[in-house]
């Protein structure tokens, strides 16, 4: 009975195994002699000062922010959360055109200062590239402390005031738990979002000194065919991952919990200064965030007036029947893992969930020519390209779905353990009555992440390629390519659009008929 | 249904216990005892949430020291956490009767009947985080009796309720155990409440959990451990 | 033999013949941009299908360097019968994989810059690489990669490690400086306001006003001016001249349609393929076509002399031109 309950779990890690290292393995077959170049370390080296610098900077500013957002009403306020995703949903190259548009040369940053005789500013290189992906991660992580700010049991803020804690005293003793839980877990997920980062890097790094990992990969696949050394770099990629996952995921603790949940109405009132520190983020970080989005927004919309590009319903329905079918997987994958880990002892937990983040760390390139090679003696891989596609983009969006499933399980158990014991809840009886009610929430952001990014995906279904299919963000790049870059700006905005909305309804779903806060 | 703790060893950490004693059928026995001393240590080995280090726990005669909290002959009732939030009263109560919710109108009206006993009429709809403290303590209650097992654990459920209020359940309790023939084992911190429902009292302190005595005279004529805790 | 194992076998029999009176299907390769309804692969499906009693099916594949590792890796199991969209700069590296097979010849007069000697690879466009600036913007461009160098100007150009634009454009400084290519980079150097992995980025970005000039193509501006009717967008012309980048087909040796992929080769050449590529391929049709080019082609800029490297050149160059460049830009 356990090791059937247990089964899905194993097979779920057995399955990223093979998407990871056996894909690399199947890249050593082909050629396993060399070494790393002088140009390849300093290439590791880049990319770790980038990963390192975007995480901190991404988790730095998010704890403000997400305080703020938590304490503060304001107009827009819930908009303004369903928009946080956008970000990260963007396929890279518009939300780099969008970016350029507020900080490049040309840029509104550069309009309005330069009649001041204030020199232009040029954001290529490290800042340029810190920049991006502080606005594609920066929200991602607002978004997981948002969820761990709202766990915080009302009772403790109350002590607090009732107690005349200084904000510091309350940051330390109530907020500082909340953030260790969830700080390294977040901090790692950008860490491994920006290793593999290729384009962006290299068009906002100002040139080959902003050589990354990725890039060495893609060159050595793609252009000297060297897959021995593809696969040499993508170990390389695992072992940072590896790493950082041991060390994020072993100084993560569980947040306390326990009491009523906090709805913000019940926070204590504010001195002036808190407010004016929440109000200082909000007007800094929203804009920031925003400003590249309604630009994208308004050029996109003026190109949809002129009509929608044809083929563009078609790319759209492909893509979202990739991304409900690989959400759906995806949920299920987690879900198997989620289940399975927090069964486990807590270092064999932290292995477990440090091999299903693994997949974040692997080059597509890699994963799909190593795929390639796997599948090509046994199948045509064109003919299981969607299958794989779909499987590709659920295992991608599964450390998400994990950072949010693991949690809330653990937390299921932790309340309702001993209760469902002596009542002989157990298997799927115990799922339903209990487990899922109190992972719903969670469940429907991971579903949404999983959809979203999956919709928003141009890397893995490029690699196979088959004749006739076309996603949407395929569809734009492909507009993009051919000059036609009016019809691009107008497809950019349906995918962020359709992105969104997938997102918001799957994280809506979530909330939906739950009683428990 | 008489409980036994044979020569039972509890080994948490550097924190140990030993209990060597009977419950008779049918009785009500109070434990308390000083804070820390193991008191809710006990209960959890008795409901199958912690396995003795040695010893037996035997229940009517059959070794339950194995046997998994749900397959034991007995009930617990958690100082919290005892609902789930977002399952109906008739729900939370209904899987004392069916772990799977399947359930018959026969014994939905067993529900009915068995609420309106414990003071909840017409509530089978309502959501835990609704009711009031008393009526959640009520609701925890019912669930225990249609569990229908002889042997009835307290882990201080009562504690935050206001002193008529937990008479009222205390009342409630004893009248519960005496219809249905109940062995009661309830942690308690207030003397009273041992006098008032439970004739003999197991004393924890000092590492062991002592063999019941009978309560009114445990609390006249205190031993030093339990002096202190009194503040007599 | 009961009926239905008879039935069963007179299906089977019924569907092998089927097959094998079905139409054949003759698969290309080709790079991304070539398969939309805008490029130019579904017109010459449609030209193609009409004499070959065929079923023709492109199928995109990223670039042309993604192309050519796409058959390494699928080798001899390839589902393809021809590869489209490999330049001269990989026709080397193509032929040593030994998975193509030699082209039967060709009967008409190529277009094409240099002397066509290729057993294995045949032409079909062809585009001259050059800086795309904005002409009410700059009004004195630069004539020359020196004079690029002593402006302030800004350039976006592509990598050479992962764009086959950018790998030309490495090569263009090599024909055209040799072995002053390393220094030239090193003046050009500050120029280069950044690199990125392609086309696509490099010329959006250009478009969205970060750089003064972008590498790109001399047909460039006839999209603008025919598409859009903008004629801002100009090619700046440099007096060393313009590398090009010379498209070209070969046939898989590995191809179970080996006479109907000779077929489409020598379609390839025929007007009814050559008239479609300027206007949807945006560049130069490899072999005169009937009707003379659109007239936005007579405004763009003819560069003298065309430089070309040969393939084995190029292969053997590629390596150092690429540490040169990435040796200058990283300073």
């Amino acid at each position: 009975m356990v090791i059937i309950r247990s089964a899905p779990g194993p097979i779920v890690l057995a399955l990223i195994l093979t998407l990871t290292f056996g894909a690399t393995a199947a890249l050593l077959t082909v050629d396993g002699s060399g070494g790393l170049t002088a140009s390849d370390w300093s290439a590791v080296r880049f990319t770790l000062l980038q990963s390192m610098l975007s995480a901190a900077i991404s988790c730095a500013l998010a704890i403000p922010l997400a305080r703020a957002l938590i304490r503060r009403r304001f107009p827009g306020r819930a908009a303004t959360i369903a928009l946080l995703g956008a970000p990260f949903l963007l396929p890279v190259i518009v939300a780099v055109l969008g970016l350029l548009a507020v900080w490049g040369r040309g840029g509104i940053i550069n309009d309005i200062i330069t009649p001041f005789g204030i020199p232009k500013l040029n954001i290529y290189g490290l800042p340029g590239i810190l920049l991006a992906h502080v606005f594609f991660n920066l929200p991602l992580v607002t978004r997981f402390l948002l969820q761990g700010w709202a766990q915080i049991p009302a009772t403790q803020f109350r002590l607090a005031a009732q107690l005349g804690l200084t904000p510091s005293a309350r940051f330390r003793i109530i907020e500082a738990p909340m953030l260790r839980a969830i700080i390294p877990g977040a901090f790692l997920l950008v860490f491994l979002l920006c290793m593999t980062s290729f384009a962006t890097a290299l068009a906002l790094g100002g040139g080959p000194k902003a050589t990354t990992i990725e890039l060495a990969i893609y060159q050595a696949i793609r252009f000297e065919f060297d897959l021995g050394q593809a696969a040499r770099l993508a170990l390389t990629q695992f072992a940072l991952c590896g790493a950082a996952a041991l060390l994020a995921l072993s100084l993560t603790r569980p947040q306390p919990i326990g009491g009523t949940i906090a709805t913000p109405d019940i926070w204590p009132a504010h001195s002036r200064a808190i407010r004016t520190q929440d109000v200082a983020f909000l007007a800094l970080l929203i804009p920031f965030l925003a400003t590249p989005l309604a630009l994208l927004g308004i050029n996109g919309t003026a190109a949809l007036a002129s009509g929608l590009p044809t083929g563009l319903p078609k790319a759209a329905l492909t893509s979202l029947t990739i991304a409900l079918a690989s959400a759906t997987a995806s949920a299920l994958m987690a879900l198997a893992l989620a289940l399975w880990l927090t069964r486990l002892s807590r270092v064999q937990g932290v292995v477990v969930e440090g091999l299903g983040i693994l997949m974040l760390a692997a080059s597509p390139f890699v994963v799909g020519t190593g795929l390639f090679i796997l599948i090509n003696p046994i199948a045509s891989p064109f003919a299981l390209a969607l299958p794989i596609t779909g499987i590709l983009n659920a295992a991608v969006a599964l450390p998400f779905a994990l950072r949010t499933l693991v949690p809330a399980l653990r937390e299921s158990e932790q309340r309702f353990g001993p209760l469902s014991q002596s009542l002989a809840l157990t298997g799927w009886s115990k799922f339903r009555l209990v487990t899922w009610p109190t992972i719903q929430r969670p469940m429907g952001f991971a579903l949404g992440l999983a959809a979203a990014l999956s919709m928003g995906d141009l890397g893995v279904i490029t690699l196979f390629a088959p004749p006739g299919i076309e996603t949407l963000p395929l569809f734009m790049y492909r507009l993009m390519g051919a000059y036609r870059m009016a019809d691009a700006a107008g497809a950019a905005l349906i995918l962020m659009a359709l992105s969104l909305a997938l997102f918001w309804a799957f994280d809506r779903g979530g909330r939906l008929g739950t009683h428990t806060r | 249904m008489a409980l036994i703790l044979d020569n039972v060893e509890i080994h948490r950490g550097s924190f140990h216990l030993n209990a060597n004693l009977t419950l008779k059928p049918g009785t009500s026995t109070a434990i308390i005892g000083p804070s820390g001393e193991g008191k809710s240590t006990l209960l959890n080995t008795v409901a199958g949430f912690i396995t003795p280090a040695a010893g037996r726990i035997l229940a009517e005669g059959s070794d339950i020291t194995q046997s998994p909290p749900a397959g034991r002959p007995l009930t617990m009732v958690f100082q919290d956490n005892n609902l789930f939030p977002h399952l109906t009263l008739a729900q939370n109560t209904g899987l004392g009767i069916a772990p799977n919710l399947k359930l018959s109108p026969a014994d939905k009206s067993r529900i009915t009947q068995v609420l309106t006993r414990t003071g909840l009429t017409g509530l089978e709809g309502a959501y835990p985080p609704n009711l009031s403290g008393g009526q959640q303590s009520r609701a925890a209650l019912a669930r225990a009796l249609l569990r229908g097992r002889p042997i009835l654990l307290l882990d201080e459920p009562f504690a935050a309720l206001g002193p008529a209020l937990r008479q009222e359940m205390l009342d409630l309790v004893q009248e519960i155990c005496a219809t249905e023939a109940l062995t009661l084992l309830m942690i308690t911190h207030n003397p009273d409440d041992a006098l008032r429902i439970c004739p003999q009292t197991v004393l924890v302190a000092e590492g062991t959990a002592q063999p019941p005595h009978p309560t009114q005279d445990l609390l006249q004529n205190p031993p030093t451990a339990l002096k202190s805790y009194l503040g007599i | 033999m009961n009926t239905l194992l008879k039935a069963a076998a007179l299906t089977l029999l019924a569907g092998s013949v089927a097959a094998q009176t079905e139409t054949p299907t003759l698969t290309i390769y080709t790079y991304d941009s070539f398969v939309p309804e805008w490029g130019p692969g579904p017109k010459i499906e449609a030209a193609f299908e009409e004499t070959c009693a065929c079923d023709l099916v492109f199928v995109g594949a990223g670039d042309g360097a993604a192309l050519l590792s796409r058959i390494r890796l699928e080798g001899a199991r390839s589902e393809a019968d021809i590869v489209l969209g490999l330049d001269t700069s990989l026709t080397e590296a193509a032929k040593a994989t030994g998975l193509f097979a030699p082209h039967g010849g060709w009967d008409v007069e190529l277009d094409v810059p240099g002397e066509w000697t290729d057993e294995v690879f045949l032409p079909y466009d062809w585009s001259h690489l050059a800086f795309i600036y904005d002409k009410t913007k700059l009004a004195e461009p630069p004539r020359s990669f020196e004079e690029l160098a002593a402006s302030d100007l800004s350039i976006v150009i592509q990598d050479p490690r992962s764009s086959t634009p950018g790998l030309a454009l490495v090569f263009w400084v090599k024909a055209a400086y040799g072995e002053r290519a390393g220094e030239i980079w090193e003046g050009l150097a500050p120029r280069v306001l950044t690199v990125t992995k392609g086309w696509t980025e490099a010329y959006n970005m250009f478009l969205a006003g970060e750089a003064d000039m972008v590498l790109s193509y001399t047909t460039s501006p006839a999209y603008h001016i025919i598409a859009e009717e903008d004629d801002t967008k100009v090619a700046a012309e440099f007096r060393e001249g313009h590398y090009t980048q010379v498209e070209v087909a070969g046939i898989l040796q590995a191809s179970d349609q080996p006479e109907l992929a000779q077929d489409f080769l020598d379609f390839m050449l025929t007007d009814a393929f050559q008239s479609i590529i300027p206007t949807s391929n945006w560049a130069y049709p490899a072999v005169k076509t009937a009707t003379p080019l659109p007239e936005a082609f007579n405004t763009l800029i003819k560069p003298d002399p065309a430089l070309l490297l040969s393939a084995e050149d190029a292969e053997t160059m590629r390596k150092q031109a690429i540490t040169e460049w990435q040796g200058a830009l990283s300073r």
